[in-house]
């Protein structure tokens, strides 16, 4: 347990990304979320830790890290929800992701054999960050873990699906990035115009499935 | 019947004017940045001064401010940097409750001190709450007008004045207790969780340097330029969650200081955290400053937390909200 400033306080579980270590941090997250801390604002978990921001005026650090020792002691790596499974197609490649020709070259593959094989396996989100709804989605077939790019993007497309190293993720609104831009989905990731903002959360599966322009387009347009 | 509510109109926007509150708590975890006033302090002296609720929206007004015009009579004041407001050629003095009449325009000037001004106004500015908040976060496109900065002919509404708002005009913040912003102030800062990512002697250069603030800086953070921090090796992490005052360092060895608009989380190593009492300094600093650190421990960092607020509440006690 780690001060991040007079706010905050950072809990560890590990140093890597793996399934183990995020699981012990949703289930401790889960069980802060139903421990009723006096004093306790918010809850941000990551891969491998949870950091728990809360009021210096109400509770102090010394108290909150003796209230969160208590229930770290009872975390364990059982998943605390089923976890929902969301299909997202994607459109691999052309106009939609400009990097995975240096991707594929980096795989040893053809563009469409990268797209196929990151399509292949089922990901797990292990964290929401940088931006509202952007998953942390890993991980990724070891020949398609690219690193980022030297120099990030300006722009980059709502919706693009990209890799960086192990990892991949999707850009829920345009924005500016690094992360090597192999597709990009139709689907809204986040919006506030339906009940539930966020589509995705963390310890949720995703399942990418490739689609062509023309249906890509046909999807946006119902979306819209 | 319902009467109209007074309007603010833009005339010309000014540099960077956006509508803050004390920011949007609670969605960190889905990858929203809390953002808010730059300057919380002054954004609550303002409020207090008008009898507002402490979570009352503001405009913050970035060096060069905006021209507005007041539709309806309001009362007002501004906090934080002193940008030479002025309403139809006279000066309007800062920190102090001020009775705009209907038809008046407020202008501003020269920067005389600080870089963020706040326009608070007995009421509120209001608008669509995005989360639980009406702070513009521009990057994510939340809060304020449609998420973005004013432009020339918005326009505001403002919610129904405190019924304390007509006595408290001409209420104002003892001389001795307003800040004085400089372009190279010293702030201190307790230990980062990754200190130990650094060698043995970078906090002695953090501390015995000072940084300028780059023109790379905005709402979001401040890269600064000064002694380089050595990492003991990797500069990188895991993400994990990140703060305002976060001083974390990628390995070109020049910090960046965490403010108000930073993301959630982040993958670099973090040397030390500002504390809260002091980022009203960082706040008011516009690229060309400088500034300077001071390393005190956790322990000193919570009990000056609990005075700097306790010393507000005894200068101007929070109403009723």
């Amino acid at each position: 347990m780690i001060p991040l400033s007079e706010f905050a306080v950072t809990v560890e579980f590990g140093a890597t990304i793996d399934l183990r270590t995020n699981e012990l941090v949703l289930a401790f997250t889960a069980a802060v979320d139903q421990a009723g801390i006096s004093g306790l604002l918010e809850i941000v978990p990551t891969y491998r830790s949870a950091t728990v921001y809360f009021d210096p005026l109400l509770t102090d650090a010394v108290t909150i890290m003796k209230d969160l020792r208590a229930l770290t002691m009872n975390a364990t790596a059982t998943p605390s929800r089923p976890s929902l499974t969301h299909t997202i197609p994607v459109w691999y490649g052309g106009a939609a992701g400009p990097d995975l020709p240096d991707v594929a070259r980096h795989a040893r593959l053809t563009p469409e054999e990268a797209g196929e094989l990151h399509a292949s396996v089922t990901y797990r989100v292990f964290m929401l960050g940088f931006s509202p709804g952007f998953p942390y989605l890993g991980t990724v077939p070891a020949p398609l873990a690219t690193p980022r790019l030297p120099t990030p993007r300006k722009h980059v497309a709502a919706g693009s699906v990209g890799i960086a190293g192990s990892q991949t993720g999707i850009y829920p609104q345009a924005s500016p990035g690094g992360w090597r831009i192999i597709g990009r989905t139709p689907v809204v990731l986040f919006s506030l115009h339906r009940r539930k903002p966020f589509l995705l959360a963390p310890g949720d599966q995703v399942q990418f499935v490739p689609i062509e322009e023309e249906e890509f387009q046909q999807l946006s347009g119902e979306q819209a | 019947m319902p009467t109209k509510p007074p309007l603010i109109h833009v005339l010309h926007p000014g540099l960077f004017t956006t509508v803050q509150d004390l920011g949007r708590c609670g969605y960190q975890r889905f990858g929203v940045s809390v953002s808010g006033a730059m300057d919380p302090w002054a954004l609550l002296v303002g409020n207090r001064l008008l009898g507002n609720p402490d979570r009352a929206a503001a405009l913050e007004i970035t060096l060069h401010g905006p021209e507005l015009l007041f539709e309806q009579a309001l009362t007002i004041a501004l906090t934080g940097a002193d940008l030479s407001p002025t309403t139809n050629g006279f000066a309007i003095p800062m920190w102090t409750v001020v009775a705009m009449q209907a038809g008046s325009r407020l202008q501003f000037g020269t920067r005389r001190q600080g870089a963020r001004a706040y326009l608070t106004v007995a009421g509120g500015i209001t608008g669509p709450m995005m989360l639980g908040s009406l702070s513009t976060h521009v990057r994510s496109g939340l809060g304020g007008l449609a998420g973005r900065a004013v432009k020339k002919w918005d326009q505001f509404c403002v919610g129904p004045a405190p019924r304390t708002a007509a006595q408290s005009i001409g209420r104002s913040l003892l001389e001795r207790y307003r800040p004085r912003y400089t372009k190279s102030p010293t702030v201190r800062v307790m230990p980062g969780p990754q200190s130990d990512y650094f060698t043995d002697d970078a906090v002695q250069l953090l501390t015995s340097s000072s940084y300028r603030v780059t023109t790379e800086s905005d709402r979001m953070g401040y890269r600064l330029e000064g002694a380089e921090l050595p990492h003991r090796a990797s500069a990188e992490i895991v993400s994990e969650a990140v703060c305002v005052g976060s001083l974390q360092v990628p390995s070109n060895r020049q910090p960046i200081l965490l403010m108000a608009d930073c993301q959630p989380t982040g993958g670099y190593a973090k040397l030390a955290t500002m504390i809260s009492a002091d980022r009203s300094l960082a706040a008011q600093l516009a690229p060309g400053d400088s500034l300077s650190f001071r390393m005190i421990s956790a322990q000193q960092a919570s009990e000056l937390f609990r005075s700097h607020h306790a010393e507000l509440d005894r200068i101007l006690p929070p109403c009723c909200s």
